[in-house]
């Protein structure tokens, strides 16, 4: 009898565990599918309220929906600063006519879901007069159409998935997609061509393995790059996939390694092209990393980028235009914490191109409403002005009229530019 | 051949690491059933304090690479000793409160410990809102053979990262079936309240446990720093979620289960990636794969033995 109730309570005991362990699976596993869906807000240092503009309106609202935490937060924190310097300067100026500009940053922590919530959320304010974003392809995937619902322009900094202006048959068929939506810079079918040249044409690499990191970025990028690397006649030796937030690629390294590949062009960010590069070269494989201008980037030589690595980004360097210069004065003068980074320009750019849309649209003393959007929305697309990465102009698509690409190379601990031009065919 | 062999030693690395997590896992869960699902961010602030125990407590002149034979022992000290304080922090400020509520409290609770700690070193570590470089504070050496056709490669960081797990596992599974203390935990485990009828001190044993996975997690977050050389606040919950798994897979409760369960995902890993179709692509689908596979066979996992003591 007394056996027979230990029994029954072990066996109670067994169950209780076994559940314990049960929802402990179930919530590891919705855990993973739904890492970190927190939202933060920073509120922007404010612009500077001068006396002598007329701002009795009231105040109007940019939004910037960047990743402001996480790995890519070097890019996005260049992003919001340099859409504050924006707006600061156009409220010295008193660009906008009886109204105050506020930056409202949004943190879309790289992820297309957390930059719907912060689309949702700017597009509830009826103050927002346009967005500066997304710097992630995939996130402005799930921010276009939100953005659309209330006519809110939106201009890209960095965006460089050619299918979000030209939709999926951008090279065959190309069709504008969203009305409200522009880009500053220029795209993958140009950067990721203009990176195979470099890579095949140039430095004369023959057999490159190409990795992945599995987003509509990195995987458009690398697709552009196979299609001419092999028309230039290049063999791609491998390709392998590495997950968005792995720190450990020497399975990644190991399935290429027997390949024995020349160059390694990687479609994808810094935060994981960094380590990957110090990691190539740990197993032995001491040969050149090439990216985009996701990895373009200072954090990724101090996460491992070694000498001679290679990336494209949109533009020409910062140092080389006036324009450019003036801003990156502007900028050093307010002291942010973080640098403007790849980003900063262009987002720059864009703010300036809304701010600029507004005012045309509220000339004359004109009062702000929501019916003003559409404005907004004409006036940017015939846009155009003289920014800090050159000609600031859209086409009918959206996209920039703005084609230079800047190949840097990693030298001395530094990227340094080592070759700027268009890609032309 | 070579490619082989360097996708077992890749694997052995990874499998070493996520061991020494989950070991603290298994051990917590032997003792109070608790998943301990914060676990993962001790490894990780870990990692972060060996970093600051280099950056802001070493002096400047021990910085370089040569004095990494007192360098890394004080930085592996810095990392072991906050994890142990934080873990048994956690223990008494979180968990020992809801001890005898019903299960999911504590479980929740984990989960908001763990949420506590990525944010608040998110926040208050200089530079942590992106990966921060971690200084190569060992022999900074790469050993290369030749096999065939192919050379294969070990890093001196993976050969200790391998070393150290393996004989962490080995003294704590002679600790606790040889030693007092040992025997305390494992009666603890079996019946709390028989334990304490027998003059164990459940609260003492308790903190022990936790001070020895914090501890285990704690190396853990200085050798993974020196290997890959950066850590950020994602690493966490990354390799606790891959511990956690070894755990379940091996057996909650059981410490050759949970070395057993770290390797096994190590090795899928990177052979997987290497030779199944998909390739890397797919990697954490077989993992996933096997582990619903041992679960629907062995609900009590590998080496989990429901009837038998665990510690």
């Amino acid at each position: 009898m007394l056996t027979r109730i230990v029994r029954t309570k072990a066996e109670k005991g067994h169950h209780v565990r076994n559940q314990t362990v049960k929802a402990a699976v179930l919530v590891a596993g919705a855990l993973l599918l739904a890492a970190c869906g927190t939202n933060k807000t920073e509120s922007g240092s404010g612009g500077g309220n001068n006396q002598s503009c007329d701002q009795s309106k009231g105040t109007l609202v940019i939004g910037v929906i960047a990743p402001l935490s996480g790995g890519l937060s070097a890019l996005g924190l260049g992003i919001r600063n340099s859409a504050q310097l924006a707006a600061d300067q156009a409220n010295e100026k008193c660009a906008v006519p009886g109204y105050k500009l506020q930056v409202q940053p949004e943190d879309d922590q790289a992820t297309a879901q957390v930059g719907a919530q912060a689309a949702t959320r700017l597009s509830s304010n009826a103050n927002v007069v346009g967005v500066v974003g997304t710097l992630n392809s995939s996130v402005a995937q799930s921010v276009q159409p939100i953005l659309k619902g209330k006519n809110i322009v939106q201009v890209s900094p960095a965006n460089t998935n050619p299918s979000l202006t030209r939709g999926a048959e951008y090279g065959t068929a190309p069709k504008r997609q969203f009305e409200n939506y522009f880009r500053v810079c220029a795209t993958d079918d140009l950067q990721g061509p203009f990176a195979a040249k470099y890579l095949v044409g140039k430095a004369g690499k023959k057999s490159i393995a190409i990795i992945t990191d599995g987003k509509t970025y990195g995987e458009g990028l690398a697709a552009e790059f196979k299609k001419q690397a092999e028309k230039d006649g290049a063999t791609i030796v491998a390709t392998a996939k590495v997950g968005e937030k792995d720190t450990d690629f020497s399975g990644v390294i190991g399935t290429i390694s027997g390949s024995k590949p020349d160059a390694v062009y990687y479609g994808g960010e810094y935060p994981q092209a960094g380590p990957l590069s110090k990691q190539l070269k740990d197993a032995g494989l001491n040969i050149p990393v090439m990216g985009g201008d996701g990895i373009y980037d200072g954090k990724y030589i101090e996460l491992g980028g070694k000498e001679g690595d290679l990336a494209t980004s949109v533009g020409a360097p910062t140092d080389t235009l006036d324009t450019a210069k003036a801003f990156v004065s502007a900028y050093k003068a307010k002291a942010y914490k973080d640098d403007f980074s790849a980003y900063g320009a262009f987002a720059y750019d864009a703010a300036n191109a809304i701010i600029g849309s507004l005012g045309k649209a509220l000339t004359g003393g004109a009062e702000w409403s929501e019916a003003k959007r559409t404005d907004v929305i004409s006036n940017v697309g015939t846009y155009s002005a003289e920014g800090a990465t050159g000609e600031i102009k859209f086409d009918q698509y959206g996209d920039s009229t703005n084609k230079l690409l800047t190949v840097y190379k990693v030298s001395g601990g530094k990227w340094v530019a080592d070759e700027t031009g268009t890609f032309g065919g | 051949m070579a490619t082989l062999l360097q996708q077992l030693i890749n694997g052995l690395v990874l499998g070493g690491l996520i061991a020494l997590i989950a070991l603290g896992y298994t051990m917590v869960y032997g003792i109070i059933q608790l998943i301990n699902f914060a676990h993962g961010e001790v490894f990780m602030v870990g990692g972060f304090a060996s970093l600051a125990t280099y950056s802001y407590v070493l002096p400047e002149s021990w910085r370089d690479h040569g004095h990494w034979p007192i360098a890394l022992p004080l930085m592996a000290l810095g990392g072991a000793v906050v994890a142990v304080v934080l873990a048994v922090a956690m223990e008494r400020l979180a968990y020992r409160p809801l001890r005898n509520a019903p299960r999911l409290a504590p479980l929740i609770t984990a989960l908001g410990v763990s949420v506590i700690l990525k944010e608040a070193v998110r926040l208050w570590y200089p530079g942590a809102t992106a990966p921060v470089p971690f200084p190569r504070a060992f022999v900074d050496e790469q050993f290369r053979f030749q096999l065939g056709e192919g050379t294969v490669t070990i890093g001196a960081t993976a050969i200790l990262m391998i070393v150290v797990s393996i004989l962490g596992a080995i003294i704590l599974q002679t600790y606790i079936t040889r030693s007092r203390m040992g025997r305390a935990m494992r009666a603890t485990a079996q019946d709390p309240d028989t334990a304490r009828l027998m003059g164990v001190n459940p609260n003492r044993t308790i903190v022990l446990t936790f001070t020895i996975g914090g501890a285990l997690a704690g190396l853990a977050g200085v050798l993974y720093g020196i290997h890959i050389t950066n850590v950020d606040t994602e690493v966490g919950f990354l390799y606790g979620i891959f511990a956690f798994t070894a755990a379940v897979l091996g057996g909650v409760g059981s410490i050759k289960g949970a070395v057993i369960g770290g390797f096994a995902i190590g090795l899928i890993k990177t052979l997987s990636g290497q030779y199944l179709p998909g390739g890397t692509q797919y990697d954490l689908v077989w993992i996933f794969v096997l582990l619903i596979v041992v679960l629907v066979f062995r609900p009590q996992g590998l080496f989990g033995e429901p009837e038998r003591v665990r510690a």
